[in-house]
């Protein structure tokens, strides 16, 4: 998959995730697309690298430190003692659509999400992430499209299954669309497959037409 | 107490997942390709000599559960993520529990380092991230999936220098950023301040802290080729 991904994160997303920086559903977006991805993921690893080297100490002339209780490193044995082990993500099925993050959302793979019609054919269930930003998996019937809208912040689309195409390009699974105040687009799933994307945004949409303004706020999109 | 340096020739190469390099900015070779290998990996600057070697260390906790390779790197690591939480905000008694915790994670985590995509310095940046993810603000931290382990995917002690090398390298191209670029990186990965935020206190132009990051980035890139 990741020869095919042709729309990747920004630096600035995968900077403010290695900072940890991002809210909870942006996060989200960022660990799913690192899932499939391996030029963000080693981008990201990079980031990781610089902040790596200033908690070596790379930067200003003292090296921050501040010291350790004196019983800490005995209290930390202790805890040890108590419960040794530590777990593994159970790495995710070769058919699964959903990466393992998403799954840790979903409590499973596809047959385990609450889809709730938003009209049209298009289902959407919306992710359990902190306030500030929302993470919703949208499904998109062959050939339908998304309501006409404009965002009053970030939006970010990931196909994870099917495709689709807006006036501006096209994305395939693993590509991420960046849309920002700035785009009004109308996402049109390709005509082959139903298309199931993930997209977060840190402000609601914007719809031009007035049956989707009137649901929008029993919709939390 | 065991002298810990005298295993570091002969200590062998965790076995984890496929080589990933650790500044490699342009399109990495795809998982499961044992071919990477980098250039002039022997004309690399050395490390530190007098510097221990931490990923033996860490080797020496997952397949001993030795305490005492556990203590060089607390030493070393815990006033670092202590003062790290501090810098975010957190209060003296909040920072020791929780860099006591990014400690013990170290310990039950040692078998999930791999050395040949990270130096010990930054599996250890990305554990106290989390922890001050979860101390500041209570909220869950996505993480990637791991890479899976090919059937040929034992890397090798090349690779695993290599790797450590270029983390040093790294280092001493962060050292020598120029000041201000350095400030602002640094705040960026430590601070817990967006950037939005770090140009309210700063009085600097949202626009001038991005391109001095972006800068910085540039120039540590330029440094890794």
């Amino acid at each position: 998959m990741t020869d095919k991904i042709k729309h990747h994160l920004s630096d600035d997303l995968l900077i403010a995730y290695s900072a940890g920086l991002l809210n909870e559903a942006f996060s989200l977006m960022v660990a799913t697309h690192v899932s499939l991805c391996d030029t963000c993921r080693a981008q990201l690893e990079s980031f990781d690298a610089v902040g790596g080297a200033i908690l070596e100490g790379s930067g200003l002339p003292d090296v921050p430190q501040v010291a350790m209780s004196p019983d800490a490193i005995d209290a930390i044995f202790a805890t040890i003692d108590l419960a040794p082990a530590q777990e593994t993500r159970a790495a995710r099925r070769k058919d699964d659509v959903l990466p393992a993050p998403l799954q840790d959302y979903v409590g499973g793979d596809l047959a385990a999400v609450k889809w709730r019609p938003v009209g049209m054919g298009v289902k959407q269930a919306i992710l359990p992430t902190a306030k500030g930003a929302t993470a919703r998996l949208l499904y998109i019937p062959a050939g339908a499209a998304v309501p006409d809208h404009s965002h009053n912040g970030t939006e970010l689309t990931m196909v994870l299954k099917g495709a689709f195409s807006d006036e501006y390009d096209s994305f395939g699974p693993g590509d991420v669309e960046t849309a920002d105040q700035d785009v009004t687009h109308t996402p049109v799933a390709d005509i082959s497959e139903d298309c199931i994307c993930l997209a977060v945004t840190d402000a609601p949409l914007k719809f031009k037409g007035v049956i989707p303004r009137m649901l929008q706020p029993f919709l939390r999109i | 107490m065991l002298n810990v340096r005298e295993h570091n020739s002969e200590s062998s190469a965790l076995r984890v997942p496929v080589p990933m390099p650790a500044f490699r900015v342009v399109h990495p070779l795809p998982v499961g390709n044992r071919a990477l290998k980098r250039k002039n990996a022997s004309s690399a600057p050395k490390t530190d000599p007098e510097a221990p070697d931490w990923v033996m260390l860490i080797a020496r906790i997952r397949d001993h559960q030795d305490r005492a390779a556990f203590a060089r790197v607390f030493q070393h690591f815990a006033p670092r993520v202590k003062a790290f939480l501090m810098k975010s905000g957190a209060d003296a008694t909040l920072a020791e529990e929780c860099a006591q915790d990014v400690m013990t994670t170290l310990w039950r985590k040692a078998h999930m380092f791999d050395p040949t995509r990270a130096s010990v310095a930054t599996w250890i940046f990305t554990i106290a991230r989390n922890r001050r993810i979860d101390m500041l603000r209570r909220q869950r931290r996505p993480e990637p999936e791991e890479l899976t382990w090919g059937p040929e995917a034992e890397p090798t002690q090349e690779d695993v220098l290599s790797l450590q090398e270029e983390s040093e390298k790294l280092r001493q191209a962060i050292t020598d950023l120029p000041d201000a670029q350095k400030e602002l990186i640094e705040r960026a990965f430590f601070g817990d301040l967006s950037h939005s935020e770090i140009a309210a206190e700063t009085g600097l132009p949202l626009g001038t802290i991005k391109s001095r990051i972006r800068l910085a980035l540039d120039r540590l890139r330029h440094a890794m080729k």
